[in-house]
């Protein structure tokens, strides 16, 4: 069985084809395709907005942008990357390999998920009609109160708070289905400790959302309450706190960092020992490292208001707390470069995008070390260097991993591989674009220059590494035109894949590209970590590398016989109809008044209809 | 390519010299290094002007070397790595499998963590000592943060009548003296941040942050040191300044002198100040009638612990010896000046039409549609107002 190049006949197992196929579909698969897609998209639009605001600071007193617009664009492109870009890619992964990766054959609430998707694409279309309709959130990503609430007759903040609540709920659904998913679907003998490295992190990251997104919830709910309903929890001047907004947010927001990364960490945890054929290098210490980031990571949130006035005594805990947080990081950092010694390194893209992974985060985390030094953080904090600490984390880190992760995967997702000249190219270009956009900002935040803001005056010293950030930028854009050209171009013209083309180490490479609807033809019985690698190798008497020559028979599932006996989920149309309803509501809310109210009637009227149809129709229709 | 032979028979007698291009390279790369890692601009923190500063800055930099060191330590072995188990062609090792090394990895764990444990020591006692109230000849301040201006009041120097200096944007301190800033907002939450003289603190509405600042020396004439607003509030957020200005003792209390004489009300802008500028601004004058302030007062105050006297719009008193206007951003000049009277959000943008008085709503300058005449009136008496 060696090359599967059309796609399986069982392809259409789920009934219909064409867009209400798409929209029907309960399967992890199909919404993981729709979760990156869509990703994707929103990544194009977010990076469009850096350019624009790049361009209006290449140079002093630019005016291509007005003040107004310049913050709106920096405010949608902070919302757009986190969340309508990085946390749906790691849920497109999460989405389509968890189950795959534990040997299950779908998540554990199929229709759930869907529902996530939906509310999720939702959300992210309410925020971006804002445009449309006089104007978007322009309060920053992370909508301070009492700013955010200041101006109540313009909705744009409005925009936020329901399009970020939505997308909450959509995360937190999905969340609880991951979790259901990881602890009751593994296959016989996928216990715990045999789980891959991504699905672990992606475990953690489901822990993380669960717990942290309520806080924000309820920060989100009192902020509407307060332009809406005429509340007051962060009005100072009726005895509210406006800090009591910080505090929420950031409990949240501090994990959320995480959320963003761990899942990125795990995708390179699988790349590296597979490009260098040689097992994970301390595989307790990595996961183990990976949950204390998380558990940690709720213990940090106040290093983002070292300026805020805390107090030293709270001051001096969080900056603790935020040191030790460095540790597990490097442990992780240390055991990838152990995995390569004295490997057989194979520099294919999605190993050259692992390790510009590795030595992206590596600065990242280093200037985040020095935020942890409070004197030094009051002068950092909202300048140019902690843009330049975070984005060498999401994009250096985070970015580069989910990108090593497109070209790792793609082949099981499409059957075809990525073309490994585009993909180098793309390589090095996005690194050196990376780093001429985002290491002169760590210079210019250092000489002064604060972040949000849409112009800066001559003679500061800032003109020419302004311009040179501006310059990488447009670097970056060039090198992500080249992946999506190398997307199109790969995705039906490509280089066939067969079932294994890196010489995989996880069940996913066990299973034809693209992988049937059922996933498993037989659910595998797994005997240890990297399961499917000892089925192919094993190892000699100094513990070198060994084919077994019983492999490919062992290697490859019997795929003859018709799975007649296997039964998936049927599709249904009520996880639309409930997001959709959801967000009608949502945009009710945003316009309360008298049509609003009747928007939120007919909203949450829809979604309880699709609720019910949901709960009350059968799994699987008799056949 | 001659010369290239040459090189390349030099390069054998030393191995490590460089091409004659690369070591140009290297130069250049090193002093290109250099210039970045210096501070530069009125604006950089890298080049404190004062004790706090100062302090900020030894600690930032013994955490820059020492991650500098781990950053080089760490590349340099990745980038080895894989250049060292790169696969070749004709490849066909068979690397051994290594699951781990417990001894290895809890070194690897330990170390940094020792690592952290001693910078955390420094950088403990910095903090400590940098957030401690001043004590002595301490000069007081309140701060307030306006959408989108900074007002200062010198809470001891008062006049005859009993009132405090309060200016705006223009800081204007002693050196070799400690300044404690109390500081609230009247309206969103601000961030006071002059880098050369400490970092940032954020001013908050219903709370009264602190923040010491101290000068090493004098400012230059025309050089004072530059600060802006660092937390996000609003539409013209970049356009919300600070100039710090450092004097000896002499030229302080010259300074000091100088704001408590009441400026003069005469000339023709008078009428036309009176009628549209004194419903937010405020100026203190003397004419016949004496001594008065015109204009709303507006005294904030933070849970009975602090007032702050403050008014809607920045207080002109002695505007003719300030530098610059709106928000310290243009200099203050009469086409400046002129342009930013006849149309205040062409020159920063603000959003006047949402202004609520009454409610102590201020988010910008109305354009009051005055003619040339009337613009010339008051520039030339504000101006005049040294």
């Amino acid at each position: 069985m060696a090359m599967t190049t059309e796609a399986p006949a069982i392809d259409t197992y789920t009934g219909r084809r064409g867009i209400w196929a798409w929209i029907t579909t309960v399967d992890h698969k199909r919404i993981g395709l729709l979760y990156g897609v869509t990703a994707l998209v929103f990544f194009v639009v977010g990076g469009m907005e850096a350019l624009l605001i790049r361009l209006q600071l290449a140079g002093p007193n630019l005016e291509l942008l007005s003040a107004a617009q310049y913050n709106q664009l920096f405010t949608m492109h902070g919302l757009t990357m986190v969340f309508l870009v990085i946390m749906p890619i790691a849920a497109a992964f999460t989405n389509y390999f968890l189950p795959i990766l534990l040997g299950a054959r779908d998540v554990a609430f199929p229709r759930l998920n869907a529902f996530s998707y939906w509310l999720f694409l939702g959300a992210g279309l309410l925020i971006y009609s804002s445009f449309f309709l006089g104007g978007a959130p322009d309060g920053a990503w992370v909508g301070y109160a009492p700013l955010s609430t200041q101006l109540t007759e313009v909705v744009r903040m409005d925009f936020w708070i329901i399009g970020l609540q939505l997308l909450g709920i959509a995360s937190i659904a999905s969340s609880a289905n991951f979790i259901a998913t990881a602890f009751t679907m593994r296959a016989p003998g996928m216990t715990m400790m045999r789980m891959p490295v991504f699905a672990w992190m992606a475990l953690v990251v489901a822990f993380l959302l669960i717990f942290s997104l309520p806080a924000v919830s309820i920060g989100l709910f009192q902020m509407f309450l307060d332009r809406n309903l005429g509340s007051l929890f962060y009005e100072a001047q009726a005895g509210g706190d406006p800090l009591l907004w910080q505090h929420l947010f950031w409990i949240f927001g501090h994990p959320e960092v995480y959320v963003l990364v761990l899942p990125a960490m795990g995708i390179v945890s699988e790349i590296l020992p597979t490009f260098s054929r040689k097992p994970l290098f301390g595989y307790p210490f990595v996961v183990f490292s990976g949950a204390s980031i998380g558990l940690v990571g709720f213990g940090v949130w106040s290093h983002h208001m070292f300026t805020s006035g805390m107090g030293p005594i709270a001051e001096a805990g969080f900056g603790i707390a935020t040191m030790i947080i460095a540790v597990p990081t490097g442990v992780k950092i240390f055991n990838w470069m152990g995995t390569i010694w004295g490997g057989r390194v194979r520099l294919r893209t999605p190993m050259l995008f692992s390790i510009g992974f590795i030595a992206m985060f590596v600065i990242g985390g280093l200037s985040g070390v020095t935020h942890a030094i409070i004197p030094a953080d009051t002068q950092q904090h909202d300048t140019y260097y902690v843009v330049a600490h975070f984005h060498y984390v999401l994009f250096g880190g985070a970015v580069f991993g989910y990108v090593a992760g497109v070209y790792y995967w793609f082949p099981k997702w499409t059957g075809r591989m990525l073309d490994e000249g585009l993909g180098k190219l793309h390589f090095w270009l996005m690194l050196i674009g990376f780093n001429l956009t985002f290491a002169p900002m760590h210079i210019l935040g250092l000489n002064g220059m604060p972040r949000r803001t849409y112009r800066y005056g001559e003679g500061l010293g800032w003109d020419f590494w302004n311009l040179a950030a501006t310059v990488g930028a447009f670097t970056i854009a060039l090198s992500i035109l080249l992946f999506i050209i190398n997307i199109i171009k790969s995705r039906r013209g490509g280089e066939p894949a067969g079932d294994d083309p890196w010489d995989g180490r996880t069940l996913e490479w066990s299973i034809p590209s693209p992988p049937p609807v059922h996933n498993f033809d037989e659910v595998p019985v797994v005997r240890g970590l990297d399961d499917f690698w000892y089925r192919k190798y094993g190892e000699d008497d100094e513990g070198r590398l060994l084919a077994l020559e019983t492999a490919e028979a062992e290697a490859v599932p019997q795929r003859d016989e018709e799975p007649e006996d296997i039964h998936m989920p049927d599709p249904s149309y009520y996880p639309f109809v409930t997001s959709f309803g959801l967000v009608v509501a949502g945009f009710g809310l945003v316009y309360l008044g008298v049509g609003g109210w009747i928007a939120v009637g007919v909203g949450m009227m829809t979604a309880l209809w699709g609720f019910f149809g949901w709960s009350l129709e059968p799994v699987t229709r008799e056949h | 390519m001659r010369t290239g032979s040459q090189v390349r028979r030099t390069d054998k007698k030393r191995p490590f010299a460089l091409h004659p291009g690369r070591r140009l390279a290297a130069i250049a790369g090193l002093a290109l290094l250099l210039a970045a890692c210096s501070g530069s601009g009125p604006q950089t923190s890298l080049e404190p002007a004062g004790r706090i500063a100062d302090d900020i800055n030894n600690l930032w930099l013994l955490v820059f070397w020492v991650a500098t060191a781990v950053f080089v330590i760490v590349e340099a072995g990745l980038v080895y790595a894989v250049w060292k188990f790169r696969e070749r062609k004709d490849d066909d090792r068979r690397p051994r499998q290594v699951h781990g090394n417990n001894a290895i990895e809890i070194t690897w764990t330990i170390v940094p963590a020792v690592l952290l444990a001693v910078i955390t020591v420094p950088m403990l006692s910095g903090l400590f000592e940098m957030r401690k109230v001043p004590t002595g000849d301490v000069l007081q301040i309140n701060v307030t943060g306006h959408q989108w201006w900074w007002e200062f009041e010198y809470v001891d120097e008062t006049g005859p009548d009993g009132r405090s200096i309060v200016t705006a944007n223009e800081l204007h301190i002693p050196a070799d003296r400690d300044v404690y800033l109390s500081m609230t907002s009247a309206d969103v939450i601000h961030s006071f941040w002059v880098p050369a003289l400490n970092g940032k603190r954020d001013v908050v509405p219903g709370r009264i942050t602190n923040l010491t600042l101290s000068a090493f020396a004098p400012t230059p004439d025309g050089q004072p040191h530059l600060g802006q607003c660092a937390e996000f509030c609003g539409l013209a957020h970049a356009d919300m300044r600070v100039k710090a200005f450092v004097h000896d003792e002499a030229g302080f209390d010259q300074w000091v002198a100088a704001q408590l004489e009441p400026n003069t009300a005469v000339g023709a802008g008078w009428d036309t100040f009176t009628t549209f500028c004194t419903a937010c601004h405020q100026v203190t004058v003397e004419d016949a009638d004496g001594v008065r302030t015109v204009g709303p007062e507006r005294v904030i105050d933070v849970d009975g612990e602090r007032t702050f006297r403050s008014s809607l719009a920045p207080n002109l008193s002695h505007f003719g010896s300030r530098t610059s206007i709106a928000g310290a951003t243009f200099a203050n000049d009469v086409a400046h000046l002129s342009a930013f009277i006849d149309d205040p959000s062409s020159l920063k943008p603000m959003t006047p039409e949402r202004n609520d008085i009454a409610a102590g709503i201020i988010l910008g300058m109305p354009d009051y549609g005055l003619d040339s005449d009337e613009i010339a009136g008051v520039v030339a008496l504000v101006q005049s107002w040294e």
